[in-house]
């Protein structure tokens, strides 16, 4: 079985994350770039069912030369190969250009199964997945909360809103995982020391057959405004009416 | 006035979702709205004149006896059949989790851009401009679709309060074929059974929230008193939901849910940029904490220092004295 597994780079959210208002683009210069913590737990999935079967794990990302760092960790992890689709022309893509150039690198290396995360951090869009799919033309099932590998396909509980959803499709098909899924393992110094001699093939929109000048994005950001910061405003410390006193105050402003 | 559809989810029975009300005032934004849906044959009648209390102009129900046994692929098929039918100018979903697949792989087969996750949408001569509120709402970003196709938006659920005026709808019913092969299965539907009869966390109006300053899961419960006392939803910062005082549905913050209500309470919640960036948009912020400098101050309207397991008590009990 071939999987691939999609992982992002993104701002940590343990830090300071930030737009360049100019451009509507994120400013990668705020922020320490980290591999999304919920692509781990995507791998994570490939890689427990390649513990115990016959499968090749390949990460793939769409990024500039940073997003090596996050492939290296995904090699560390135990991934047999990594993909980067790296192009001047793909800054600051949007969604219908991630998900069209991915389907195109995923189609060009082949695939079983393709497992993401079900939202990146940063974007918070959580619909890159099932457009893959549906520029492949295969099922999509996403935000998994776990996922059993059958003898002639993957079957899987999904939760929604309203409930959880059991759901089960044919083989090749677009996956994408959540919070409840496998939690990911740490690589350790041997796997770091392996990722090191496994292959990390860089792809160009020419390599995936992609036209860049007849590309144009289907959306256009018109305007980027921050936000003006919270400013602090009544702090007391509590003698032992703290309570009382906060009770007038939600009551002055008709809060209860 | 160019039309723009409506997308409204129903359970597996068939009742409207409660996200309906707000994707047709949505839709009623960007023009004449028409609501659609993908229903087992013979629904129609009775969710019309539903959809149309709700202020749906049109109608359209597309009846397929797949509704129910296939994942999305109906309600793809659907949307397509109604926007070759109708050519709109906007296609409205909730960015429900069936909401955000349904949009995406409509917006590839349909070839047109799709906007997510906006918090509200207007016209702007012949363009739809959707508004999004980036990281935590530290950013407005407003976006469009340039050129002819259909802009697709999902809209945040509990992002628009407006409501579109009850109309007598006109019905439209078609039959639809799905192709089952690029399709995934339902084998069994689960409905949530709803343990308690607090709001639901996502657009809530009041939220109280508890962090690592609990100390354990049992303590937790003070968290949930004062939520009661108060009419609110329970959230969690994610050093909580990690300690494992509550599942991680409840987590507010950058890697769980974003609120943005009247009142938001934090209990020993020391407010990293984490849990920040998941309530800052909140109209009144009130904070709890023993660490007199912990940075959930700074963003707090009203901030005691001080211990919530006596703060709290005497808070609920003050709150039940005025309801007297």
């Amino acid at each position: 079985m071939k999987i691939i597994v999609l992982v992002k780079q993104v701002p940590d959210t343990w830090g300071e994350r930030r737009l360049d208002t100019s451009t509507g683009q994120l400013d990668r210069s705020a922020s320490d770039a980290v591999i999304d913590e919920i692509d781990e737990r995507a791998l994570e999935v490939a890689l427990q069912y390649k513990d115990s079967h016959d499968a090749e794990v390949i990460a793939l990302s769409m990024g500039p030369s940073t997003v090596t760092e996050i492939l290296r960790k995904s090699l560390a992890m135990g991934a047999d190969a990594a993909l980067h689709v790296k192009d001047e022309a793909l800054s600051g893509s949007d969604l219908s250009r991630t998900a069209a150039v991915l389907a195109a690198a995923i189609t060009k290396s082949g695939f079983d199964l393709v497992i993401a995360g079900n939202e990146a951090t940063d974007g918070r869009g959580g619909v890159v997945p099932a457009m893959i799919a549906e520029h492949l033309r295969v099922p999509s099932m996403t935000y998994l909360d776990s996922v059993e590998f059958g003898a002639d396909g993957i079957s899987g509980v999904r939760g929604d809103e309203h409930g959880t959803v059991a759901v089960h499709a044919s083989l090749p098909a677009v996956i994408s995982v959540t919070e409840a899924s496998a939690e990911a393992r740490f690589p350790n110094f041997k796997g770091i020391m392996k990722a090191k001699k496994k292959p990390l093939d860089v792809w160009t929109l020419a390599d995936l057959g992609l036209d860049s000048s007849g590309f144009a994005p289907s959306t256009e950001v018109t305007s980027t405004t921050e936000r003006p910061a919270r400013t602090a405003g009544k702090k007391i410390v509590d003698e032992g009416n703290a309570g009382n006193e906060l009770a007038e105050f939600l009551a002055a402003g008709r809060l209860i | 006035m160019t039309l723009a559809l409506a997308f409204i989810e129903t359970s597996a029975t068939g009742e409207i979702r409660n996200t309906a009300a707000m994707l047709i005032a949505a839709a009623a934004k960007l023009g004449t709205p028409v609501a659609v849906v993908a229903s087992a044959p013979g629904r129609g009648d009775s969710l019309s004149a539903q959809l149309g209390a709700l202020g749906a102009a049109q109608v359209y129900i597309a009846e397929t006896d797949q509704a129910g046994s296939l994942l999305i692929a109906p309600h793809i098929a659907a949307l397509e059949a109604a926007a070759a039918a109708l050519q709109p100018s906007a296609i409205v979903l909730a960015h429900s989790i069936d909401g955000r697949e349904i949009a995406g792989r409509l917006a590839v087969r349909l070839r047109t851009g799709l906007l997510v996750d906006v918090v509200d949408v207007r016209v702007d001569g012949d363009a739809v401009i959707a508004t999004h509120s980036v990281f935590g709402g530290a950013y407005t970003v407003e976006a469009t679709v340039p050129g002819g196709g259909p802009a697709i938006v999902t809209v945040r659920q509990g992002a628009i309060d407006a409501r579109a005026a009850a109309a007598s709808p006109t019905l439209t019913t078609e039959s639809i074929t799905v192709d089952a092969a690029p399709a995934a299965v339902i084998d069994a539907v689960h409905a949530a059974v709803v343990a308690t009869d607090r709001p639901e966390l996502r657009g809530a109006t009041r939220v109280v929230s508890g962090g690592r300053g609990l100390g354990s899961q049992a303590n937790f419960a003070l968290v949930e008193q004062l939520a009661d006392a108060l009419g609110a939803a329970v959230g969690a910062s994610r050093a909580a939901v990690d300690a494992g005082y509550v599942p991680q549905t409840s987590q507010v913050g950058q890697t769980g849910i974003t609120v943005s209500p009247q009142l938001y309470v934090a209990l020993g919640i020391s407010g990293a940029i984490q849990h920040r960036a998941g309530m800052q948009t909140a109209k009144t912020i009130v904070a709890i904490n023993k660490d007199a400098d912990a940075p959930i101050f700074d963003i707090a309207d009203f901030g005691i220092v001080g211990d919530v397991f006596t703060v709290v008590p005497q808070l609920i009990d003050a709150l039940g004295a005025r309801a007297e």
